[in-house]
């Protein structure tokens, strides 16, 4: 049985279509594989009576023969999606016991399209974190493991619970979310497809925030056509977010023809960085012969305020953060500390945030709080919104030089080991975020492609960028490369 | 800029944050550390940039003042540390 939870989106809807088995057999048999697989800690709040009720919905529907594209898939979904009644706390303390009322815009989406929710997935407090280390429900182990060596390596973050549970295939899709990278760095830490979409495509609304002007969701496959199937489930214009784009969603997967000919692929130089171990250029270069043998010219472009794109994101997203999550009061929702007798309000916030937060969150919180405050606001804050300004007009004029799509790699490294990173200054963490942080510091849209893996055994990928709005040319140049590098490595079982 | 110890705690009382005195100077050097490493944006020329304001060129949307949604008070309640009567319970703010 725990065979068909291997399957892609794509399979599983012809086997769906064809009666081969029910939605119920599938559903069944994620079930059985997320039971075996405790040891990831990728689900943290399973969901079986709900998953076992709406497939069998869902093979009611398949009999009429009337089926939405998504109707019967088994999924994941990231604990910062509030999902009604059902445990949703984004990985931190301070959410304990705090079930929604509502459900999130793009899950309501997922199961009006006869989508099967099979749990809550783990993550990085608050999407915090690129190694999902800050959670309150602990690690996250990859399923993947070096070449003869049994140390724990992390799936990457802050959607590490969705990239482990999809390449572990407990799974066929996962939904996350995507700040700085955290879709494309966990994806390309354990060879699966992750794509962010262009800001604004995806609603926000019911998605816990991190930093409103960055955030954006979207899926996590075993395969492009399946990130094409999920994406244009997810998205579409929504009343409840403003910042939600009024325009018509395409049929994404009728782009898919795999003919890349003649189109323009920029390969910016201020990627190519100092101390880049030699594994990451050769699949840099591997992708861009791929490109041009399959019919793309490639264009040597220049990105020049790459550099700044870091310290940049580290001022807006701890600032976003620091009013994001000041409503974490210990009043509406989640934990309250226990007051002593003279306890005013002001002692019960500052406990309550105290305890609530962990380490990470704490310090995001205060350094947008610092970056922020009188005197500091113009000098960090300011200057930083204005530099963002010039990163996103380094992708414009690219753009205007008709490039369709920009290569670079996901990830400086392959997957690290538990508490590797950790252990070193915040800063070294923040390092691995350095190719995808600039995409949604201008609000485009990314994917990241599994190619290869490394001498050590694990995944690498590389990036597409596309422009704004133009996720379906992306994800044909994206479907495109899965085919020539034809990647088929899946992490062998030892959970 | 450093941050020193005095400065870490005026942040993190406006962050509404109880960090413990013995844990200042290690907060102070963390916040020190991730403020240098921004001190690089001090190289950029900013002149006669505009700060970003809204990632996608758009209009505010806006929408007729009008109540659309309501009588949820339990629901609101629902998740509430501590609520009585309709009311959200906290401890006394005025003497």
């Amino acid at each position: 049985m725990s065979e068909l939870a291997k399957l892609t989106i794509e399979q599983a809807r012809t086997g769906l279509e064809s009666k081969e088995f029910s939605a119920v057999e599938l559903t069944t048999s994620c079930l059985e594989s997320i039971e075996t697989a405790a040891k990831l800690n990728a689900f943290v709040h399973d969901t079986p009576e709900l998953a076992l009720k709406q497939a069998a919905e869902a093979d009611k529907v398949l009999k009429t023969g009337s089926a939405k594209s998504m109707c019967g898939i088994p999924i994941g979904v990231k604990d910062l999606f509030c999902t009604r009644d059902i445990p949703s706390q984004a990985g931190s303390r301070i959410l304990q016991g705090f079930k929604p009322t509502y459900e999130s815009t793009i899950t309501q989406k997922l199961w009006d399209s006869g989508a099967v929710m099979l749990g809550k997935l783990n993550m990085d407090e608050f999407a915090m974190g690129s190694s999902n280390e800050t959670s309150i429900y602990g690690d996250v182990i990859s399923p993947w493991r070096e070449n003869n060596s049994e140390k724990k390596l992390v799936p990457g973050g802050s959607s590490g619970g969705s990239a482990a549970a999809v390449s572990a295939n407990l799974c066929l899709g996962a939904i996350g979310t995507d700040t700085g990278g955290s879709i494309r760095q966990p994806a390309a830490f354990v060879g699966i497809i992750g794509l962010k979409p262009t800001y604004g495509r995806c609603s926000r609304w019911g998605v816990i925030a991190f930093a409103s002007s960055l955030d954006q969701a979207g899926p996590m496959t075993k395969s492009v056509r399946d990130a094409a199937i999920m994406l244009e489930v997810m998205s579409g214009h929504d009343e409840k977010d403003s910042t939600s784009v009024n325009m018509p969603v395409p049929n994404f997967e009728s782009f898919l023809t795999g003919d890349i000919r003649g189109k323009k692929i920029g390969i910016p130089k201020e990627y190519r960085m100092d101390g880049m171990p030699d594994e990451i250029e050769r699949l840099w270069s591997d992708g861009i012969l791929m490109l041009k043998d399959l019919g793309a010219e490639i264009i040597n472009i220049s990105l020049p305020h790459t550099k700044f794109a870091l310290p940049v994101y580290y001022v807006v997203a701890p600032a976003e953060a620091s009013s994001n999550l000041a409503r974490y009061d210990g009043v509406r929702f989640g934990h309250r500390a226990n007051l002593g007798l003279s306890d005013g309000i002001t002692e019960m916030y500052e406990k309550t945030r105290a305890e609530g937060f962990g380490d990470e969150v704490k310090r995001r919180v205060m350094i947008g709080t610092y970056v922020l405050s009188a005197g500091f606001y113009d000098a960090y804050y300011n200057r930083a919104r204005k530099v963002r300004t010039l990163i996103k007009k380094d992708f414009e004029s690219v753009f205007e030089q008709n490039i369709d799509a920009i290569l670079t790699p996901s990830t400086p490294s392959s997957a690290f080991a538990l508490g590797e990173m950790k252990e070193v200054d915040p800063v070294q963490m923040y390092l691995n975020d350095v190719f995808t942080v600039p995409v949604n510091l201008a609000g485009l849209p990314g994917i990241s492609v599994p190619i290869g893996l490394d001498n050590k055994g694990l995944p690498l990928g590389l990036q597409l960028i596309g422009k704004p709005w133009e996720e379906g040319d992306m994800l044909n140049i994206a479907y495109t490369l899965e085919k020539s590098t034809n990647f088929d490595a899946t992490p062998k079982s030892w959970w | 800029m450093a941050i020193d110890i005095e400065t870490a705690r005026k942040v993190a009382k406006l962050a509404r944050i109880a960090v413990n005195d013995d844990h200042l100077p290690k907060v102070a050097e963390e916040l020190s550390g991730i403020l240098s490493f921004m001190e690089e944006l001090k190289e950029v020329d900013i002149s006669n940039i505009e700060p970003m304001t809204s990632v996608t060129p758009m209009e505010l949307k806006r929408r007729s003042d009008e109540i659309t949604d309501g009588k949820q008070q339990s629901l609101v309640l629902k998740n509430a540390p501590d609520a009585k009567e309709g009311f959200f319970v906290v401890p006394k703010v005025v003497e």
